[in-house]
C-alpha cells in the first residue's frame, strides 16, 4: 500500500488542493488529478522540493499558471511541514531549538521584547549584508509580530499586514542602506558597473526577505482562518484573464512579455496559410518527366509552387480617453507586431487621424514609441473626443488606395462615437479593397450598443468583431484568424 | 515500471557526471518520466539546456538517442514511417511476367520489407535501450500534433496494412518547445511539464565552471553576476546559457581574469547578437564602446 492511499487525511488535503486549483481557474483534468496521485507516491513526502516537483509537473502545464500553483501551494502545505514555514528544513536542531524559543517568545507578543525598533532594524540589516537567512527568517518573523497588527478574526487580506510591515521596516530604503554600508566597508568597486551588479545583489537579496515577511504571514493567516479561507482570499485572476482595462502596472507587464510570443504566433499563422493552404495544382510536364524514371508510371506527381504573397497589416486604433487603458494595450500590440512583421503600418485617431508608424520603426523601447504617440501624433481634430465618423472618413480619402487584397485590417476601439455620424461606408470601401477586416473591442459584449457605441453599425461589413479584453481572448482572436 | 534511477539525488549525481548540472525540479522531473513512463514535455526560453537534457539523460542511461527534428510541414511520412513505393512499383513490374494473383502481391508488397521505419517508429521497435527526443515539437502544425498522441500515450503505432506495432519498451521521451504556440491540451495531458528557465546565479556560476575549467572561482562568480544583470535588461534575445559558455571561453582565450567595463565593452558581442541589444546593454551598463582604431 502507498503512503498517500494508506493515509486518508493526506488524500483529502491532496483533493482540496486540486480542487482549489480548479477554483482558481487552472484546467485540471481527471488523468492529471490521478497521475499527480501517482507521482507523488514516488517521492518521499518529507522532501518537500520533490513533492512540489511532482504535483507541480502532473498539475500545471502552463508557465504562467506556475505562479498560482505556487500561492495555493504554500496554503496548503505550510503547515503539513515540520520547521517554521517548511521552506528548507536545513536548520540544524539547535538552532531549531532556538528558532521555537523566539518564535514563542514573539507569538506570546514578546516579539524579541526587549529589542527597540532600531535594534530590530539593524539586526535586519545586519543579516542581510552577511546573506545570513536564518536570522532574517527569524527578524521576519519578529517584524510581522511587531509591525503588522494581525489580530484573529480580522477580515484584513495579507497584502494589507504585508504593507503595514514592509513599510514599517522602511523596505524601500533598505537596498540604499546596504549600498551605504557596502561603500563604506569598501567592499563594492567604484564606476557604475560595479554598483549596478552590487544594487542587483541587494534588491535580490531584500526580495528574499519580502517573501519571508509574506510566508510568515501567510503561516499565521492559515493558522487563524484555516486552509480553504486562506485559499480564497488569495484566489486572483489567472494571467490570461487578467481585463486590459483593469490591470495594475504589474500586470501590464507581464502582460507585455506575454503578448510578443502572441504576435508571433500571428505571424507564424499568416505565413503557414500562405505555405500550406494550398500545395498548388499539378505540374503535368514535371510528372511526366519524373514519370520516365518508372517506366512511365506517374509514380511521384509534381505541383507547381505556389506563389507566395506577403501579408500586410494596417493597424487602426482608437486612443481616446475613454479607452485609455486599453490604449496603452493596443500601442504595446502594435509595437510587439511591429518588431515582428516587416510590413504593419499603424495609426491613432480620437476624431483625427495620423499614422504612427515612424514612432514604432524608429523607437527601439515601447516607452519612447508611446510618448512619442502621445505627444507627436496628431489626432485631435475638433474637440478630442473620439470620432469614429470622421476618424474613418479622413483614414480613407487618404489611405485607401494603399489598401490591397494582401492587406489585412485591424481595427481597435470601443466605437464609442460621442453620437457623430457613423460613417460606415468607409468600412464597407475597406471591406471590398483588403482581404480581411477585424475589428477587436475591449468592452464586455453586454456593453455594446448601449449609450453612444455603435459597434452593431460597423459589424456587418467586419470579418469578425472581437471582444477582446484579455489574452485569453486575444488568444482565440490569433486561432481564428486562420480559420476565417 | 521502469527503475533507471533509484532517487532524486541519484539523478542529481549521474547528470552531474556527464556535466549536466539539474537542479531539483529537473532532476525531479526526469526521475518521475521513469518512474510513471510519462514523457516529459520540456519548455523555456531557447538556450537553457532543453535538448541538452534529453543528451545527457540517454547518456547516464546507456541509450540510444533517437532523434525527430520537428518542423513545419512534418507528416506522417516523415514522422512515423512510409511506404516504399519505388520499391514496392519495381516489385510489381517484375512481378508481371509471373501472373500472380493480386492477394499474394499485395501481401508480399505490404511486408517489413518494403517499409521505411522513420524516428518514432524506429524508437518504439528499438530492442536496445532508447531515449527519444522530439525536439522543438511547437513548429509542427496542430493538425499534425495529433499523429504523435498515440505514441506518447500508449507507445503504438497502428499501420494500417501491418496492424499496430506496440514497443517492446518504454523509454525516456523528452518533446521540448520554444513556446512559439500553445500546444493542445491532449498533447500537455499526457506528458509531465518541465518548465526551464534561465539558472540562478550560482548554478549559472557552477555549469560556467564545469563546462570551461579553466575558469577560476571569482571570475565564474563575476560572469555568473554579469550575465544575470544582463537578463534583467528587457532585450530582443537574452544571453543563453551556452552563450555565457562561449563567453567564458572567449574570456580565457583573450587572457582576461576579471571583468572590467573596458573588457565588457570588447567582447559584449559574444554575448548579444542584436546591435540594437548590445547598444542599449552598454547603456545600462554604463560600458563605453571599444575605441575604435583611429582612421589614417
Amino acid at each position: 500500500m502507498s503512503v498517500v492511499a494508506s493515509d486518508p487525511a493526506m488524500l483529502d488535503v491532496l483533493q482540496g488542493f486540486v480542487h482549489e486549483l480548479r477554483l482558481a481557474g487552472l484546467p485540471v483534468s481527471m488523468t492529471e488529478n490521478l497521475d499527480a496521485m501517482r507521482a507523488v507516491e514516488h517521492v518521499p513526502l518529507e522532501d518537500r522540493d520533490a513533492f512540489k516537483t511532482a504535483l507541480g509537473a502532473t498539475l500545471v502545464k502552463h508557465h504562467g499558471h506556475h505562479k498560482v500553483f505556487d500561492t495555493v501551494f504554500e496554503v496548503y502545505f505550510s503547515i503539513f511541514s515540520p520547521g517554521v514555514d517548511g521552506g528548507d528544513n536545513e536548520l540544524d536542531a539547535d538552532a531549531q531549538a532556538d528558532f521555537d524559543q523566539l518564535r514563542n517568545e514573539m507569538d506570546a507578543g514578546g516579539a524579541m521584547g526587549q529589542l527597540s525598533n532600531e535594534d530590530l532594524a539593524k539586526m535586519l540589516l545586519d543579516a542581510l549584508m552577511k546573506m545570513d537567512t536564518e536570522a532574517m527568517r527569524a527578524l521576519a518573523g519578529a517584524a510581522v509580530a511587531r509591525f503588522a497588527g494581525m489580530e484573529p478574526g480580522r477580515p484584513v487580506g495579507g497584502a494589507y499586514y504585508l504593507y503595514r510591515t514592509l513599510r514599517q521596516l522602511d523596505a524601500e530604503g533598505l537596498v540604499g542602506k546596504m549600498m551605504q554600508q557596502a561603500q563604506d566597508d569598501q567592499a563594492i568597486g567604484e564606476g557604475a558597473f560595479d554598483e549596478r551588479l552590487a544594487r542587483e545583489e541587494y534588491e535580490g537579496r531584500l526580495k528574499v526577505l519580502k517573501e519571508m515577511i509574506e510566508a510568515e504571514i501567510r503561516r499565521r493567516l492559515v493558522a487563524d482562518r484555516g486552509v480553504e479561507a486562506m485559499a480564497r482570499t488569495l484566489r486572483k485572476p489567472l494571467p490570461e484573464d487578467v481585463d486590459f482595462m483593469h490591470a495594475s502596472r504589474e500586470e501590464m507587464q507581464q502582460l507585455q512579455k506575454a503578448i510578443y510570443p502572441l504576435t508571433r504566433a500571428l505571424a507564424a499563422r499568416l505565413a503557414q496559410r500562405r505555405r500550406h493552404r494550398h500545395r498548388g495544382t499539378l505540374d503535368f510536364r514535371r510528372t511526366v518527366r519524373q514519370s520516365l524514371s518508372y517506366g512511365g508510371v506517374p509514380a511521384e506527381p509534381r505541383f507547381k509552387r505556389p506563389r507566395p504573397s506577403k501579408p500586410e497589416i494596417m493597424v487602426v486604433a482608437d486612443i481616446s480617453g475613454s479607452v485609455a487603458s486599453f490604449a496603452r494595450f493596443t500601442l504595446q500590440f502594435v509595437y510587439a507586431m511591429q518588431s515582428e512583421f516587416s510590413k504593419v503600418r499603424s495609426w491613432v485617431f480620437i476624431d483625427g487621424v495620423d499614422e504612427v508608424t515612424r514612432f514604432f520603426d524608429e523607437s527601439d523601447e515601447l516607452i519612447t514609441a508611446i510618448n512619442r504617440v502621445n505627444t507627436e501624433a496628431d489626432v485631435v481634430w475638433v474637440d478630442g473626443h473620439s470620432d469614429y465618423g470622421h476618424a474613418f472618413e479622413v483614414w480613407h480619402e487618404r489611405h485607401i488606395r494603399e489598401v490591397t487584397r494582401k492587406s489585412s485590417i485591424i481595427l481597435l476601439g470601443d466605437a464609442r462615437n460621442n453620437y457623430h455620424a457613423a460613417q460606415a461606408w468607409t468600412l464597407a470601401e475597406m471591406r471590398k479593397k483588403a482581404r480581411r477586416l477585424f475589428w477587436l473591442d475591449p468592452e464586455p459584449r453586454g456593453y455594446w450598443d448601449t449609450g453612444d457605441s455603435i459597434i452593431s453599425e460597423y459589424a456587418p461589413y467586419c470579418d469578425g468583431v472581437y471582444e477582446v479584453r484579455n489574452l485569453r481572448q486575444l488568444h482565440k482572436f490569433v486561432e481564428d484568424v486562420v480559420s476565417v | 515500471m521502469a527503475d533507471r534511477f533509484a532517487t532524486v539525488p541519484d539523478v542529481v549525481e549521474r547528470l552531474r557526471g556527464v556535466d549536466y548540472l539539474a537542479d531539483t525540479s529537473i532532476a525531479g522531473v526526469v526521475y518521475l518520466a521513469d518512474k510513471l513512463g510519462k514523457p516529459v514535455l520540456v519548455e523555456g526560453p531557447a538556450g537553457v539546456g532543453k535538448t541538452e537534457l534529453a543528451k545527457a539523460a540517454a547518456a547516464i542511461t546507456n541509450a540510444r538517442l533517437i532523434r525527430l527534428q520537428c518542423y513545419e510541414g512534418l507528416d506522417e511520412s516523415k514522422a512515423i514511417y512510409e511506404w516504399n513505393y519505388k520499391k514496392q512499383l519495381l516489385r510489381i513490374q517484375a512481378d508481371r511476367e509471373h501472373e500472380r494473383d493480386w492477394e499474394t502481391v499485395e501481401a508480399d508488397i505490404f511486408s517489413e520489407q518494403f517499409l521505411l521505419t522513420r524516428p518514432l517508429l524506429e524508437a518504439i521497435r528499438a530492442e536496445d535501450p532508447v531515449v527519444l527526443l522530439i525536439d522543438e515539437v511547437d513548429r509542427v502544425e496542430i493538425e499534425t500534433e495529433a499523429l504523435l498522441l498515440e505514441v506518447l500515450s500508449d507507445f503504438q503505432v497502428s499501420i494500417p496494412e501491418l496492424g499496430t506495432i506496440e514497443g517492446v519498451q518504454r523509454p525516456l521521451v523528452f518533446l521540448t518547445s520554444n513556446n512559439t504556440r500553445e500546444l493542445s491540451e491532449a498533447l500537455k495531458r499526457r506528458c509531465l511539464f518541465l518548465h526551464i528557465d534561465y539558472p540562478d546565479i550560482d548554478r549559472e556560476k557552477e555549469i560556467v565552471r564545469v563546462r570551461v575549467p579553466e575558469v577560476d572561482e571569482a571570475l565564474a562568480d563575476q560572469i555568473a553576476k554579469v550575465v544575470g544583470s544582463i537578463r534583467n535588461i528587457d532585450l530582443k534575445k537574452a544571453p543563453s546559457i551556452s552563450e555565457t559558455i562561449d563567453w567564458a571561453r572567449t574570456l580565457i582565450y583573450l587572457g582576461r581574469n576579471e571583468i572590467t567595463p573596458e573588457v565588457m565593452g570588447e567582447t559584449l558581442h559574444v554575448l548579444l547578437k542584436y546591435q540594437t541589444d548590445i547598444t542599449k546593454a552598454r547603456k545600462e551598463l554604463g560600458v563605453d564602446a571599444p575605441a575604435t582604431p583611429a582612421r589614417r
